[in-house]
């Protein structure tokens, strides 16, 4: 029983589960399911200065949101850490051996240890990684108005254009990163 | 006369529902790490077509949400705050910002293999040095507002 609480789900339950907190939160609020906007929050939270688009009523518009990005972290935890999985993700014979090809050799974690760590943030490669990836995915995701999430979930699910676009400019631009810029920051 | 305190009925409800977003975001948390969402490794593999994990994922997502966004606001159903449920529209305008700003964000996921939501839940499980990545998406969100006016949209 106790193992079977710690092995990762099958597609068929993490989809469905998905879409339902999605629909879950317009039954509570009417709230559009999305998470990028909780970086504007912050922002308009911290450090607001005299941008016009982080001069809004946060705690009126945001707050919701940034409760329910806690949860994702008590979420995290519970999922990541309590039930973690003990095993190397099983992810198929193709990706892992691509990915070993790349010089990747620890399949554990949510992460690869090897690429995510303090230490990283010590060479320019990790800092190009960790800061930069962070920085292109804040403004990214404000640019496009929604992310995985808002545009991918949320935007599709209500058969929107807009959403159609920046999801299949996500997956584009994911994937030519993935094969041409993830080597680069990998080697070595 | 002692003014009355600045809470409208609206303003009690959005509080009375905090906890129930809190449910729901750890309701997520949970599926973002034990459904591998949050992997590195499952976002490569399907960025680099090795798997379909992520596409199933997906397509069993968008087939439960979409009926069900159907259902909920064509049946006019409301929310447990009373209001008409609704899917706020994105403008389309000339649809640049979706294009630019989908890349943008995707040449990162290509290689951080993490979106916003992922990173709150690697965060929570124990991923220390995401905070750095959320930092650096802060300030990412923060140069876009300072920029916004001179970018295509």
């Amino acid at each position: 029983m106790l193992e079977l609480l710690h092995r990762p789900w099958p597609w068929y339950v993490t989809g469905p589960l998905l879409g339902l907190v999605a629909a879950a939160l317009l039954v509570i609020g009417n709230k559009p399911f999305g998470v990028s906007s909780n970086f504007r929050h912050l922002c308009a939270a911290v450090f607001p200065r005299n941008v016009a688009f982080f001069k809004y009523d946060w705690t009126r518009s945001g707050l919701w949101n940034l409760v329910f990005a806690g949860g994702i972290v008590v979420g995290g935890f519970i999922g990541g850490v309590l039930l973690a999985n003990p095993e190397p993700v099983a992810i198929t014979a193709r990706a892992h051996a691509d990915l070993a090809g790349l010089g990747l050799h620890d399949f554990t974690g949510l992460v690869p240890q090897q690429l995510f760590h303090w230490g990283a943030l010590l060479t320019l490669k990790g800092v190009l990684l960790i800061l930069g990836g962070g920085f292109l995915i804040g403004f990214g995701t404000a640019y496009a108005g929604g992310c995985t999430s808002g545009h991918g979930i949320t935007g599709l699910a209500d058969l929107q254009l807009p959403s159609l676009i920046a999801t299949v400019a996500f997956f584009a631009a994911g994937a030519l990163a993935s094969h041409f810029l993830l080597p680069l920051l990998i080697s070595g | 006369m002692t003014t009355a305190a600045p809470t409208t009925p609206a303003a009690g409800a959005r509080e009375r529902l905090l906890p129930a977003y809190w449910a729901a975001g750890v309701l997520f948390g949970i599926v973002l790490t034990k459904g591998e969402l949050a992997s590195w490794f499952r976002i490569q593999e399907a960025l680099r077509f090795d798997g379909l994990y992520l596409y199933e994922v997906f397509a069993s997502a968008l087939v439960v949400a979409v009926p069900l966004f159907r259902l909920l606001e064509r049946r006019r159903v409301r929310s447990l705050a009373g209001e008409l449920i609704t899917v706020p529209p994105k403008a389309l305008g000339r649809g640049r910002r979706y294009v630019f700003g989908g890349a943008i964000f995707g040449l990162a996921w290509g290689v951080a293999g993490a979106c916003p939501g992922p990173l709150f839940a690697l965060l929570g499980a124990g991923v220390g040095v995401i905070a750095v990545m959320i930092l650096g998406a802060m300030a990412g969100t923060w140069v876009y507002g300072y920029l916004r006016p001179t970018l295509p949209h």
